[in-house]
């Protein structure tokens, strides 16, 4: 069974050029496809500005394709409205300052996507948010609380329970545990581990820290300037990474090993820009071992066991 | 021959908030000295404090603050101008706040150097070049005539870098230099701190919550909790013997590529920082720590398992 599945995705945005500047196209995301089997966990890893986000965005329905088509639990989802959608794909975002309404009460904000939907009677909406609260450790008590009076990792937690009290069967994930501290990450990312277990979930994880992607994810993908470039099962892709980029980002984790000192990732000074990607291999201009004919062709998916990778000299 | 920088029982509030609750710990020439720590625990307050940038309302004491010897807490206020940016010079964690958005990399590269050294504007916009060239900067010349908006996070981390060495600094403070870049640039930024700090023999006090970047590029490190260091040693020893329980659970929660085990859970601490009242008493840790009894609701002693590592336990093992 697919929980979701993308098919030639492209989004792109226009920028403003400014006073006498022609307006820019930014690709975001450039002709993505893949599937997530249910149960899974698709771990996305990238520097920022490779579209990442666009990518979480487009699956959740806060953004429309220009073309290309996304489906969630087998059907599309430009064709259902916004309470099916939220039914069975729900968001946790990064910062838990700036997902939940200051002024609302934490059991109100839980309460919402069931109110939203209509047709939860009181005290079913009562005991759903109960429920939901003490399953991501969270005490009464704190239900009567505003954001402002939680810890960062208590706030991330009531996100987990917004998200989960319709009983979804995707969550897209985007550095959930970024705005926290390595205590409260470990706590947060084992309650999302036992949740996905408990309940079937299927997780789309967006994150850079590449440790983290490794410890939750069943398969990576890992995205520049809006392309895959390369995707494996998650061990496979840590073990034999096959793309320079890949390697690079593999060997800019400094682990928590005394005296290996910083790594020479390799990468150079030249950033990528979206808005004016380059031609042949789009990460040419960065790449340590590319070649003349990196500039000229684009590289072709090559198939590999559970994934691919994008790269003319591998 | 007296440690570059020397902080002894630093205590620092903000009206009934103590946020340093008797901090020690000291930067010797040549040495990177990592502070780590999760939000909230002191670490920049502790940072700020040797510069004298705390908020009007903070209360800084110590039994001793110095700087080359020289006592920090009674310096004037022109004197302590006199050392900042100067001989001791500081970095921060996002780069487009503290560059001045109106004004070009190269005007406030130069000033540092027109107000301390009284250089010649055509001296201080040689040397700005020289140091953008030196931390990595391709083309300084045109970098000079441009705006911090105009600029990558990477470079303008690289611009405040090379700021802070306009005056030839012994002491660099950086705090959380690399949190909000990319981990290639990261890296980038890490190595060219560790290449300088070997190059100008700089002691070097750097803040992060990271323990892959401590574990990386500090020599010394001191764990702060709630205010206080529970843990210093070198930064081998601490990995591998780590004796303070708090850092025994920090280094427990990083997942470590290789190592992971999917489906298994993290080692996590649970719980949160406690509030610290006044007239608290005893280990900040002990709501936390799997090992705490009623006597770690009274004094702590510092144990020393050996001549460079301390710990701040009741648990002598």
């Amino acid at each position: 069974m697919t929980a979701i599945e993308l098919g030639n995705v492209r989004k792109t945005f226009r920028v403003k050029g400014g006073l006498l500047g022609a307006d820019r196209h930014v690709v975001a995301v450039d002709d993505v496809s893949f599937a997530v089997p249910t149960g899974g966990v698709l771990g996305i890893v990238g520097e920022s500005g490779c579209g990442k986000s666009t990518l979480a965005r487009l699956i959740l329905g806060l953004l429309q394709p220009d073309r290309g088509s996304i489906a969630v639990e087998g059907q599309r989802v430009a064709a259902m409205d916004r309470r099916a959608r939220a039914r069975l794909i729900q968001p946790v975002f990064q910062d838990p300052f700036a997902s939940l309404n200051p002024m609302t009460r934490v059991r109100d904000i839980v309460a919402m996507p069931l109110k939203a939907q209509g047709n939860f009677g009181a005290a079913d909406v009562r005991r759903r948010v109960d429920e939901m609260l003490a399953r991501v450790g969270l005490s009464a008590e704190m239900g009567r609380r505003l954001p402002a009076e939680l810890s960062g990792g208590q706030r991330q937690r009531v996100a987990i329970a917004r998200a989960l009290v319709l009983r979804p069967r995707i969550v897209v994930c985007d550095e959930p545990t970024s705005a926290l501290d390595v205590s409260v990450q470990a706590q947060i990312l084992n309650l999302l581990a036992e949740l996905r277990r408990e309940l079937g979930l299927t997780y789309l994880f967006i994150s850079h820290n590449l440790a983290v992607v490794e410890h939750v994810a069943s398969e990576v993908a890992v995205m520049y300037l809006g392309r895959f470039v390369e995707r494996a099962p998650t061990e496979r892709l840590f073990g034999e990474p096959e793309h320079p980029y890949t390697r690079a980002l593999l060997a800019s984790v400094l682990t928590p090993e005394p005296g290996l000192g910083v790594p020479d990732v390799g990468l150079g000074d030249t950033l990528p820009d979206p808005a004016n990607i380059p031609a042949g291999c789009r990460f040419h201009p960065r790449c340590p071992i590319a070649e003349p004919r990196c500039a000229v062709e684009s590289p072709p998916l090559k198939a590999r066991p559970g994934g691919g990778v994008e790269c003319l000299l591998v | 021959m007296t440690a570059l920088l020397e902080i002894e029982q630093l205590q620092v509030s903000f009206g009934s908030t103590a946020a340093v609750r008797g901090a020690s710990l000291s930067v010797a020439r040549g040495e990177t000295h990592c502070l780590v720590g999760e939000s909230g625990c002191g670490k920049s307050v502790t940072a700020l404090s040797v510069m004298n940038l705390l908020a009007p309302n903070a209360r800084r004491s110590a039994k001793r603050l110095a700087f080359e010897g020289q006592d920090l807490l009674g310096l004037s206020d022109s004197g302590m101008a006199n050392l900042r940016g100067n001989a001791m010079a500081m970095i921060f964690q996002e780069p487009m706040t503290s560059l001045n958005p109106a004004y070009t990399v190269g005007s406030q590269m130069t000033e540092v150097l027109r107000r301390h050294k009284r250089a010649s504007q055509r001296a201080a916009t040689d040397r700005a070049a020289d140091l953008l060239a030196r931390v990595g900067i391709t083309a300084p010349g045109l970098r000079l005539g441009q705006f911090p908006h105009q600029l990558s996070g990477g470079l303008r981390q690289r611009v405040m870098i090379a700021m802070a060495l306009m005056c030839e600094p012994r002491l660099l403070i950086a705090d959380e230099p690399t949190t909000a870049l990319d981990v290639t640039v990261q890296a980038q930024i890490l190595r060219l701190l560790s290449r300088l700090q070997r190059d100008l023999g700089l002691g070097m006090l750097l803040i992060t919550h990271d323990l892959g970047i401590v574990a990386r590029v500090a020599h010394r490190v001191s764990v702060m909790y709630a205010g206080e260091v529970v843990e210093s040693a070198p930064t081998a020893e601490l990995f591998a013997n780590p004796r303070h329980p708090y850092t025994q659970g920090l280094l427990r929660c990083v997942p470590v590529p290789g190592r992971i085990k999917r489906d298994e859970p993290l080692g996590s601490i649970p719980g949160t920082v406690p509030r610290i009242a006044p007239g608290f008493a005893g280990c900040a840790f002990r709501e936390r720590c799997a090992f705490a009894d009623e006597s770690c609701s009274s004094a702590i002693p510092r144990h020393r398992p050996s001549a460079a590592h301390d710990f701040l336990c009741r648990l002598p093992a």
